[in-house]
């Protein structure tokens, strides 16, 4: 042991003589340290269960004994006749046989239990899986109905536009001379791309379906349409102007999603205060004495955006440096306390609804929502690591990146508990696979940036496609897949019209092999670009090494965008002339059934 | 108490009120802190013209591709001398106008390379707004956009006598009678991306990036004591290809061949290195050649001309470190005499 204490400084000293992070995934130290621990996790697992599977054993012997005892005591505590009963039976049950019309019959059928939702003489289609309709149609008012409507519409708009656009930019990465539009060109045309899918799609779908869980979790009608409708229209004027000027060439000086000027976004910021003030007062009206857990996350998120609005836009902190620290302060908090935030309050509402069963646990949810805002505030300067900001801010990002991982599986787990138990629910519904992608996501994608905010990593993959992958992980897998859960889930509810499914199972994989060809292809090349830099190649070859890459993330793309068009039909087909379907059809199919 | 359960003004005021204390303490501060950084002595304010440029930068926003900042690691070497420190955005970072904020220079993102030092990486004109006009003619494998709205047509006749006529090969236009010129913006934008050069620290750049493969590098070569040790290849696909190309050959009637110069082919190398150093003028039918020789080492250049002696045909003989230095050094006297 003294022996092994000797020579550990030794040869840490010898490491140090000719430090070098060139192969540091190669590096004896690394893969040592990596190898020990498996060593050891591996053992510590392998015991772990040896042990356990003893202790398990011993329990279960000695059960098995005490039954065996007991069976002994009751044989012999019999009397004669109660034994002769009992063989009598098991001679007539070897000797049984089926008579044969067991399945016919004069009986008639009948359900008496309600058990039998829908009857087919004619099952026609071979080709899929038949999902479980929507059974509950929920009573709203129109006011409400139309809000909720009129906010996802325009998010679905925005969505396909602003993904038109994306698509659009992807593939000048294959044909940079695709257009010579000044309007048109690739400097000016991401911006539009990120703002418009953040602002127009995520944002008024969050808020429309927001609407929805704050009115039914207070169990109470929303404080003031009006107000919701200025904010709709608010929230569209910011899209429609802040786009076009950005293609004219104004920009606020772009640093990410705060490319809007201040006028622009004012717009914005003055929706997201209406907003708040009408979610606010709807709550304060509940007919309940608790305030549900979707609420908090709600509410809080709205707050939190609203500061950081304005945090984003005052002007006097903002020279030199100071703008580069409340860049990476900004476009992380716009991220985690807006979009995931307000996600994650929908998601505690829609998903246990669309279980029909309550939420895992109330209080990781009360856990998740105090870390998300102590932990994610702090992260921003992980954008800046290596940059020329204060080492401590880059430090602090870093920890408490680490830290992210509290929030994430408070939550993760929330909903896979929620969701267990009814598994089987997952492949007949067709609102559920939404919901599972948008949680591995949630957990993959979180966890992944935490990681990517180690210096080590950083230092790889900062500055390459990567980010770019893991920026579509996040806002899409799981943010997006979130809201098409949730509209999915709601909309058939209240317009009393489901979309076919095999388009919505069309618009599922369409989206999650799309998006999962975009990921991969990035992260990829987004590896290598980043070893070609530290190899110390010519810039040019990392441009050349990503053109596979690009194809396949044009390809993703492309499918990405197409699931868009099926969602958009889809949308359309629900909410068309939903004013004629009524409500309780349902309740008189059911009927009709049983009659 | 509070009980955030059911009281949902608590509940709003914690949440709100802790998050602003987090943000100041995050964010504003730090801000205000790194506000305060003063600029470098004899650091020069960017003139009205680089400003121009600037905005134009930002209105383009090339900051989406290219970003501005040498990190204090190693690979970052090849974008500066030294790593980026908060002084060094003291005048380019100030808030543009009322409507605009300071503009995000640093940048998320390299898929064009990093622009700190491009002034002095790339200090000829001809080579920018032949490449603002359309990237693919000096870069082949360019993903940039071309920016041809920062040019004119203009009739050959009609051509002033202050327009910078912009040499675009016959492939990327051909229309006989007129010419390519650049416009006002061009030529601030040109301006402002030349004004880029990394400012040597006043004592010398101390050099504390973190160190990767080109450490190894040069300690090989360190113990070799020869240019051996140097990738010329590489050194010259870095420096070099960008005006006269990968495979040699120059761009007609913007950047002169190497393949075949008789200057490059020279049993002796002065003049090549001369060139190298100083710069090159004398060929109206080309673009003009900038200087070298503060951006290169001796060991650079004999490893760069070594390669260009030796490809595409070229048959010199190798160049040694000595001979640059020599040459430098004779270069030197000559201008102080």
């Amino acid at each position: 042991m003294l022996l092994i204490l000797g020579w550990i400084p030794q040869f840490m000293m010898s490491q140090n003589t000719n430090i070098s992070t060139e192969n540091w995934l190669s590096s004896p130290g690394i893969i040592g340290t990596f190898v020990l621990i498996a060593i050891v996790m591996v053992v510590a697992v392998i015991i772990l269960l040896v042990k356990l599977n003893g202790y398990i054993d011993t329990l279960k012997r000695k059960q098995h004994n005490k039954n065996k005892m007991a069976f002994d005591d009751e044989i012999i505590a019999m009397d004669k006749g109660e034994i002769d009963f009992i063989l009598e039976k098991r001679k007539a049950a070897l000797t049984y046989k089926l008579s044969g019309d067991e399945l016919g019959g004069e009986n008639e059928a009948e359900d008496e239990k309600g058990l039998i939702h829908r009857i087919d003489n004619k099952p026609n289609n071979a080709f899929f899986d038949e999902k479980k309709k929507t059974t509950l149609s929920i009573e709203t008012p129109e006011a409400l109905k139309k809000i909720v409507i009129y906010y996802i519409g325009a998010a679905a708009f925005w969505l396909v536009l602003g993904t038109f656009i994306g698509q659009y930019l992807g593939m000048k990465f294959l044909w940079p001379e695709m257009d010579h539009q000044s309007w048109l060109s690739f400097g000016r045309l991401r911006p539009v791309h990120t703002n418009m899918v953040f602002w127009g799609w995520s944002s008024l779908a969050m808020i429309g379906l927001g609407y929805f869980v704050i009115a039914r979790t207070s169990n109470t009608v929303i404080h003031s349409p009006k107000l919701a409708w200025t904010g709709w229209f608010l929230i569209n004027a910011t899209i429609t102007l802040g786009s076009l000027s950005l293609m004219a060439g104004i920009n606020n000086g772009g640093g990410e999603y705060r490319e809007y000027i201040w006028p622009i976004m004012l717009l914005f910021a003055i929706a997201l205060i209406i907003t708040f003030f009408n979610f606010y007062k709807t709550v304060a009206k509940r007919k309940i004495s608790e305030i549900y857990i979707s609420n908090w996350f709600i509410l809080a998120a709205l707050i939190w955006t609203i500061v950081l609005a304005i945090i984003g836009y005052l002007p006097f902190y903002q020279d030199g440096l100071g703008e580069t620290v409340i860049q990476g302060y900004y476009m992380h908090q716009g991220v985690g306390m807006w979009f995931m935030t307000f996600t994650l309050g929908l998601v505690y509402y829609y998903l246990p609804s669309s279980l029909n069963k309550p939420i895992y646990s109330y209080s990781l949810g009360v856990l998740a929502f105090w870390t998300q805002m102590l932990f994610y505030t702090m992260i921003g300067t992980h954008h800046f690591v290596f940059s020329p900001l204060p080492w401590w801010l880059q430090t602090v990002a870093i920890v408490f990146s680490a830290g992210m991982a509290i929030p994430v599986i408070a939550g993760t787990t929330n909903f896979f508990m929620t969701m267990r138990g009814s598994w089987s629910h997952i492949s007949k519904s067709y609102v559920l696979p939404f919901f599972l992608v948008g949680t591995i996501f949630y957990f993959v994608g979180s966890m992944q940036g935490s990681l990517q905010a180690f210096r080590f990593t950083n230092y790889v993959w900062h500055f390459t496609d990567f980010n770019v992958a893991h920026s579509h992980m996040t806002m899409y897998g799981i943010i997006a897949f979130f809201l098409w859960a949730s509209i999915y889930a709601i909309l058939p509810k209240i317009t009393g019209k489901e979309p076919p499914q095999v388009l919505v199972g069309a618009h599922f994989w369409l989206a999650f092999i799309g998006l999962f060809a975009y990921m991969v292809s990035l992260m990829a090349g987004g590896t290598y670009k980043g070893l070609s830099w530290i190899e110390g190649n010519a810039f040019i070859e990392s441009v050349i090494l990503m053109r596979p890459y690009w194809v396949w993330r044009a390809i993703g793309g492309s499918l990405m965008f197409i699931s868009h068009l099926v969602f958009v039909y889809n949308f359309y087909y629900m909410v068309k002339n939903y004013r004629k379907v009524e409500t309780e059809v349902k309740l008189k199919e059911v009927e009709k059934i049983t009659v | 108490m509070l009980n955030f359960h059911k009281e949902h003004k608590n509940l709003v005021l914690t949440a709100g009120v802790v998050f602003i204390a987090l943000s100041i303490m995050v964010a504003i501060l730090p801000a205000y802190q790194m506000q305060e950084t003063q600029p470098i002595p004899n650091q020069k304010p960017l003139t009205a013209n680089e400003q121009e440029g600037l905005r134009i930068y930002v209105s383009e926003n090339c900051m989406a591709c290219h970003t501005q900042q040498v990190r204090n690691i190693e690979m970052d070497n090849m974008w500066g001398n030294r790593p980026s420190i908060p002084s060094d955005y003291f005048f380019s970072k100030q808030r543009l106008d009322v409507w605009r904020q300071s503009p995000s220079l640093l940048g998320s993102e390299r898929t064009g390379p990093d622009l700190t030092n491009i002034g002095k990486r790339q200090p000829s004109d001809d080579w920018h707004f032949l490449h603002l006009y359309n990237p693919r003619a000096v870069v082949s494998e360019s993903v940039m956009p071309s920016y041809p709205w920062l040019f004119r047509e203009v009739d050959s006749t009609l051509v002033g006598e202050n327009d910078k006529i912009v040499a675009v090969p016959k492939e990327y236009f051909n229309n006989p009678g007129t010419k390519i010129v650049a416009t006002k913006d061009a030529l601030l934008l040109v301006e402002y991306l030349k004004s880029l050069k990394q400012m040597e620290l006043p004592g010398g750049n101390v050099s504390d990036f973190i160190p990767a493969l080109r450490k190894i590098q040069e300690e090989g070569m360190r113990s070799d004591k020869a240019s051996g040790g140097l990738d010329g290849a590489n050194l010259f696909k870095q420096t070099c290809a960008a005006c006269h190309q990968d495979n040699g050959k120059g761009i007609a009637g913007a950047f002169p061949p190497l393949a075949g110069s008789k200057i490059v082919n020279d049993e002796s190398p002065e003049m090549l290195i001369k060139i190298i150093l100083q710069g090159y003028d004398a060929r109206a039918d080309y673009g003009v050649m900038p200087p070298f020789g503060d951006q290169l080492s001796d060991a650079e250049i004999a490893a760069i001309t070594t390669h260009e002696r030796s490809s595409w045909g070229n048959n010199a003989p190798a160049v040694k470190e000595e001979d640059v230095k020599k040459i430098r050094e004779m270069v030197k006297n000559e201008l102080n005499q």
